[in-house]
């Protein structure tokens, strides 16, 4: 291997293999084809990572959230002291988490995951808590005058009409939550955030390319699987727009 | 409450149609009675409600009116206890509201509320199952009643699958009364239930619920601000005034020929006398006799008859007794009377049209008197100008205890 262009010696040897040829790498494409076949096994990793991180961090973020909007909806009193902490959370750029949270968890991928789910949480119980209260008061009294107790309204009416836009915010949580952790390797988190460093320390842009679409069809397939399952799940918003 | 099984299916039996106000064993209806019920919201510092007292029997329809804001939304959610007593009591049937578990109390009462409420994510027949579902009916009894109310309230079964987004207005509302009667509820609180509609609409639903509740006989505690509506609807109005004070409580047509007092003279309208006469039908006053004559006949007898007739017009009838015209009284000098009328009955009033009806026909027309037909078009009698203008003066406002002499 001669003629590499680039190197700032934080690359092996090895990651320019390129069995194809073709003279590529050599060139310095933008984007390498056969470069990419030959290294797909070396983004496996990170991208199961990436996985577990928006994952966990989605879920746990939603099993919070949602249980803390509810909560925050049937004490009224609660809602605007959670309103006022997840701002706080809002306002804290989600970089800077990382690191206010290393002296804390010191570094790894419980900081992350820890950090990652904060930022969902708080878009998430914006959006239940928006949800639950915009169920038209008419519902609700209606609700009440044919016998339903508190739980059932909450159960039978009130999240099902807030779905919708409980499906939104899980949407948003998710498509961002997906771009954030990229950032998870500054905690030592891992994730495909190592491939894009590596990538955006040599010219040879190819790997980045990699990473970051891997990334982007990840959030496109996320999004798209928690449309359809809104969908399915309120059909009478379907059929009646 | 001391009725059997709280939920027979409803029957629509045109034999008892004309038994409205009866309660029995098949139709169930509940007597309501406010004791100095009082309703004060926190934070106000004048009552919403103010020491109501009102007794509704069973079987009849109840109109609470008043301008907007007087209280009528706040006096009838006191009954399921969606609005919590302040001082006073209600009982239904003898029994306190107030020692019963409000979800309970609310799933016996049927409730149409004012904007409607039907759950948006819920079918229409999954929306008429909510109550049925809160009491664990099986399903094939749900399904059977929920068919059956989809006809009665003319829905249509298959609307049953259709959500609310996709339904009319008035649809709407019909899916709303049909949910409150789900269990054969004895008592309906409906607030402002045609409120939202367009005006021909809401005659036809108002139409159809009269002839709905002819058959199941509920007590209905009605709320509107219209009092047209009330008059209509009610077998009994109760007119509220600011701060929830009852002004008077009365039959409709107590209530028109003898407001309480002022606030009540204004509220019903200066067209009072108008309004009454829409609440009679023809057939509820005397009409007058016409000396009839048929063809043929001897101008003798038309003087024989003339005698116990109430106008001295003779009015030509054909051998079934169809009216075919009026004769002038000197055509009947010796000849007999002819085959053809001298001019024809214009108009020609149906029994089954109220006073109202009727005096707005002789008004368009411009005349003083008018032949009323049966069903069948034989001859009834005759309508006056006259026999009106004294209904309306004798002001105890019951017609049959008139009396029209010539
Ligand atoms: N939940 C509430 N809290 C405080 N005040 C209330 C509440 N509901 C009603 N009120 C007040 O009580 C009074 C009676 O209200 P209510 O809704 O019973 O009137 P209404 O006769 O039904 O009026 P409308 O014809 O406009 O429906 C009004 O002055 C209203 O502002
Ligand atoms: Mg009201």
């Amino acid at each position: 291997m001669t003629g590499i262009v680039v190197a700032t010696g934080q690359v092996s040897e090895d990651f320019f293999r390129d069995r194809s040829g073709g003279g590529c790498i050599e060139e310095n494409r933008l984007f390498c084809p056969g470069w990419v076949i030959e290294n797909a096994d070396r983004y496996l990793g990170p991208t199961l990572e990436h996985l577990l991180l928006v994952g966990s961090a989605v879920i746990v973020g939603f099993g919070l959230a949602f249980w803390l909007a509810v909560l925050a909806h049937r004490h009224r009193w609660l809602s605007s002291p959670f309103l006022a902490a997840t701002g706080i959370l809002y306002t804290i750029p989600s970089i800077s988490f990382f690191f206010l949270l290393l002296p804390l968890t010191g570094r790894g991928m419980l900081t992350a995951i820890i950090a990652l789910t904060a930022f969902s949480l708080q878009i998430i119980f914006r959006n239940v808590a928006t949800g639950l209260r915009n169920v038209p008061d008419s519902v609700r009294t209606a609700a009440v005058g044919m016998g339903l107790t508190g739980r059932q309204i909450l159960w039978r009416i009130e999240i099902p009409l807030a779905l919708p836009e409980i499906i939104a915010g899980l949407r948003i949580a998710t498509v961002s939550t997906v771009a954030l952790a990229t950032l998870a390797v500054f905690a030592n988190g891992g994730g495909l955030g190592g491939e894009i460093i590596v990538g955006s320390n040599i010219t040879f842009k190819t790997g980045i390319i990699v990473a970051g679409s891997i990334a982007i069809v990840m959030a496109i397939a996320f999004d798209g699987l928690l449309l359809v399952a809104g969908k399915i799940l309120s059909p009478w918003k379907r059929a009646t727009p | 409450m001391t009725d059997t099984g709280d939920s027979e299916p409803l029957q629509a039996d045109p034999g008892r149609e004309d038994d409205r106000g009866r309660s029995g064993n098949e139709r169930r209806a509940s007597t309501v009675t406010y004791s100095e019920a009082t309703k004060r919201y926190p934070g106000s510092d004048t009552d919403a409600v103010h020491e109501l007292d009102l007794k509704i029997p069973a079987g009849e329809i109840c109109v609470l009116v008043g301008p907007s804001g007087c209280g009528k939304t706040t006096a009838m959610r006191m009954v399921n206890r969606t609005v919590e007593i302040t001082s006073g009591d209600i009982e239904i049937d003898g029994a306190s509201v107030l020692d019963r578990d409000p979800a309970e109390l609310r799933r016996e009462i049927g409730y149409v509320i004012q904007q409607i409420g039907l759950f948006p994510h819920r079918t229409v027949a999954e929306n008429i199952a909510t109550v049925p579902g809160l009491l664990g009916w099986e399903k094939d009894r749900t399904y059977a009643r929920v068919r059956e109310l989809l006809r009665l309230t003319g829905l249509g079964e298959d609307l049953g699958d259709r959500y609310p987004g996709q339904l009319s207005g008035g649809q709407q509302q019909r899916v709303g009364v049909a949910r409150a009667l789900a269990v054969d509820p004895p008592l309906m609180l409906m607030d402002e239930p045609f409120g939202a509609i367009d005006p021909i609409n809401r005659t036809r639903l108002q139409n159809e619920f009269l002839r709905l509740q002819a058959t199941i006989g509920k007590t209905v505690l009605f709320v509107t601000h219209d009092i047209d509506e009330a008059i209509k609807m009610g077998d009994r109005i109760a007119v509220l005034r600011e701060g929830g004070r009852l002004a008077q409580y009365s039959t409709p047509l107590e209530l028109l020929a003898k407001p309480a007092d002022d606030f009540v003279r204004d509220f019903v309208g200066s067209d009072r006398p108008l309004k009454r006469l829409s609440l009679i039908p023809m057939a509820g006053i005397s009409l007058w006799q016409a000396p009839v004559v048929r063809a043929g006949e001897t101008a003798d007898s038309y003087r024989s008859r003339l005698e116990s007739a109430d106008l001295p017009y003779p009015l030509l009838v054909d051998g079934e007794d169809r009216v075919l015209g009026w004769l002038e009284p000197d055509a009947l000098d010796g000849a007999p009377v002819p085959s053809v009328p001298a001019s024809p009955a214009d108009p020609v009033i149906e029994i089954d049209s109220t006073l109202r009806d009727g005096l707005s026909q002789l008004l368009e027309s411009g005349v003083q008197f008018a032949p009323v037909i049966e069903s069948d078009g034989r001859l009834a009698g005759v309508l006056s100008i006259e026999i009106i203008s004294e209904f309306l003066s004798t002001g105890d406002g019951s017609p049959l205890q008139d009396t029209v002499s010539p």
